[in-house]
């Protein structure tokens, strides 16, 4: 019961602040909301670009060319050696009559040419598409079919995929090394400047310790406040990515420059990201008081 | 019994200065204790040890039975607790009203309502203030405001009250409207600790009276005795 009266007070108390301290609190505020936004702003960034390495490492297929005069129970053993192989997501055979008629349908001046062929003609080769669980490693698996009896060619676009793959790294990593380092940045920030509201309550402190609040009891209307600080400055970067990501969405139509780089759509992303932007602003509020006020308890 | 017992205080600052050297002294339960001095000579950093502002760098300081020098800094609360505090300047909250102020120090211990508004206001009621519970610091005189800081440190009847200086920042006429309060306060049985070096009033109150220099305790004059030997 005490310990509810506690903290119903407190929630006032830090209510009243919040308002009596208007200045000082709008300082917090608005320095919460510049670096809520850069970070906002940052991670759909790092999102997007993740979203779309993954979209192209999910494409990346490897092409097995059989030899023309592979048979049925070669083209058995070679997909059983394949699936035996590590790092194997998919392994599915095409034949070359299915590959005809897939190509036949596609466009009508194929269908003229292929028509002129039979079934035994047919100078297209069996093919096996193999998809990879770990594009990183793509390499070793073509290698390894490639020694296979009856291969004729693997195909997966070497050069452009190992390019991909280093360029999609690093673009990840520096691009989550900024997120925490802007957090890091906001944190900090923040703290200081909710430093300087409380040193200008410092007598404020100074008489709650006079009086006997613990030093728990002092700090948790620091705390509330804090959390009321953050909670208010993450509103306008929420609302500010909610609507500019689907602005920025519906304006290039989901994609940006061609086809091939697809955005992330806004929902359930945005909702996403304002949950995460109010977590943010909450915690580095509430940690940012708690370590203000430290300063001036004597623990 | 003394509730207070002051056993071989020593206090050096780290600047090295010795503010209080080898003071002993009790003081029992429901005194009216002065404590005198020139300037520096040790006697807020004597108080400041009983309510634990300021730990000894030696000596044991007792306070109802429990030595405060030893106590943890996130103990010191419950010891605040016991020993209400006033200050020369006041110490009031200017953003709250009178009553908020003096129902801070309840509230801050988690009373219930119903509590602390009977409680406020036989504080204010005691000090003379009870018909200016709106108002905010600044719109009161100085004596009122030392009246609201003294509501606020009886409040929730702590058996010890230090005035530190109280009288410090007031005109003569004031001071004794102050001393008045004090005094029936003390009447009550709160033990009253007053810092000062108003020799007018400690004269004029005829109480226990302990005048240190150069941080030793150089004279205890018992009620009644004193006289001013600075003239």
């Amino acid at each position: 019961m005490k310990a509810i009266r506690i903290l119903g007070r407190s929630i006032r108390d830090s209510f009243k602040s919040v308002f009596r301290n208007f200045a000082l609190s709008l300082a917090s505020i608005s320095c919460i909301v510049i670096t809520l936004i850069v970070v906002s702003i940052s991670i759909i960034l790092t999102y997007n670009v993740n979203n779309f390495a993954t979209l192209v490492e999910k494409d990346v297929t490897i092409v097995v060319f059989l030899d023309t005069d592979v048979t049925d129970d070669e083209i058995r053993d070679i997909e059983e050696d394949i699936n035996k192989l590590s790092n194997i997501e998919t392994c599915t055979f095409q034949s070359k009559t299915e590959i005809a008629s897939d190509m036949m349908e596609s466009s009508s001046e194929l269908k003229a040419i292929l028509e002129q062929y039979t079934d035994e003609t047919n100078p297209l080769q069996d093919t096996f598409k193999v998809k990879v669980t770990d594009i990183e490693k793509i390499k070793d698996v073509a290698d390894a079919i490639k020694e296979m009896d009856k291969v004729s060619v693997v195909k997966y676009g070497e050069d452009m995929i190992e390019q991909l793959v280093s360029v999609f790294d690093i673009v990840k990593n520096v691009s989550i090394g900024m997120v925490i380092a802007l957090i890091l940045v906001t944190a900090f920030l923040i703290s200081n400047t909710i430093k300087i509201t409380i040193f200008s309550r410092r007598r404020q402190i100074e008489i709650m310790r006079l009086v006997g609040a613990s030093n728990l009891n002092i700090r948790i209307p620091f705390i509330i406040e804090g959390f009321f600080l953050g909670a208010l400055g993450s509103i306008i970067p929420i609302v500010a990515t909610c609507y500019g990501y689907t602005a920025l969405y519906d304006n290039f139509d989901g994609q940006l420059f061609s086809p091939f780089i697809k955005l992330i759509e806004p929902s359930p992303f945005i909702y996403q990201i304002s949950l995460l932007l109010l977590v943010i602003g909450v915690m580095v509020g509430m940690i940012g008081s708690a370590l203000a006020v430290r300063k001036h308890l004597k623990i | 019994m003394s509730l207070i017992r002051i056993i071989d205080a020593n206090k050096k600052y780290p600047n090295g200065v010795t503010a209080v050297y080898d003071v002993s002294l009790s003081i029992n339960k429901g005194e009216f204790v002065f404590i005198i001095g020139s300037t520096g000579c040790g006697k807020s950093t004597l108080v400041k040890m009983i309510y634990r502002e300021v730990k000894p760098t030696s000596g044991k300081i007792l306070v109802g039975g429990v030595d405060v020098a030893k106590l943890r800094n996130s103990r010191v609360y419950k010891i605040r607790r016991k020993i209400g505090v006033v200050y020369q300047d006041f110490k009031l909250l200017n953003q709250s009203t009178v009553y908020e102020n003096v129902a801070f120090a309840l509230e801050v211990l988690g009373l219930p309502k119903s509590e602390i508004h009977p409680k406020v206001l036989k504080a204010l009621d005691l000090v003379g203030l009870k018909g200016k519970v709106k108002q905010y610091p600044n719109q009161l005189s100085g004596g009122e405001q030392q009246r609201v800081a003294i509501a606020r440190a009886i409040v929730n009847g702590p058996k010890i009250l230090i005035c530190d200086e109280p009288t410090g920042n007031l005109d003569e006429k004031t001071s004794f409207e102050i001393m008045k309060v004090l005094e029936e306060i003390n009447k009550l049985g709160t033990t009253v600790i007053m810092v000062t070096h108003d020799h007018e009033i400690v004269e004029k109150m005829q109480k226990r009276v302990i005048r240190l220099d150069a941080g030793r305790l150089l004279k205890d004059y018992s009620e009644g005795t004193y006289q001013n030997e600075s003239n």
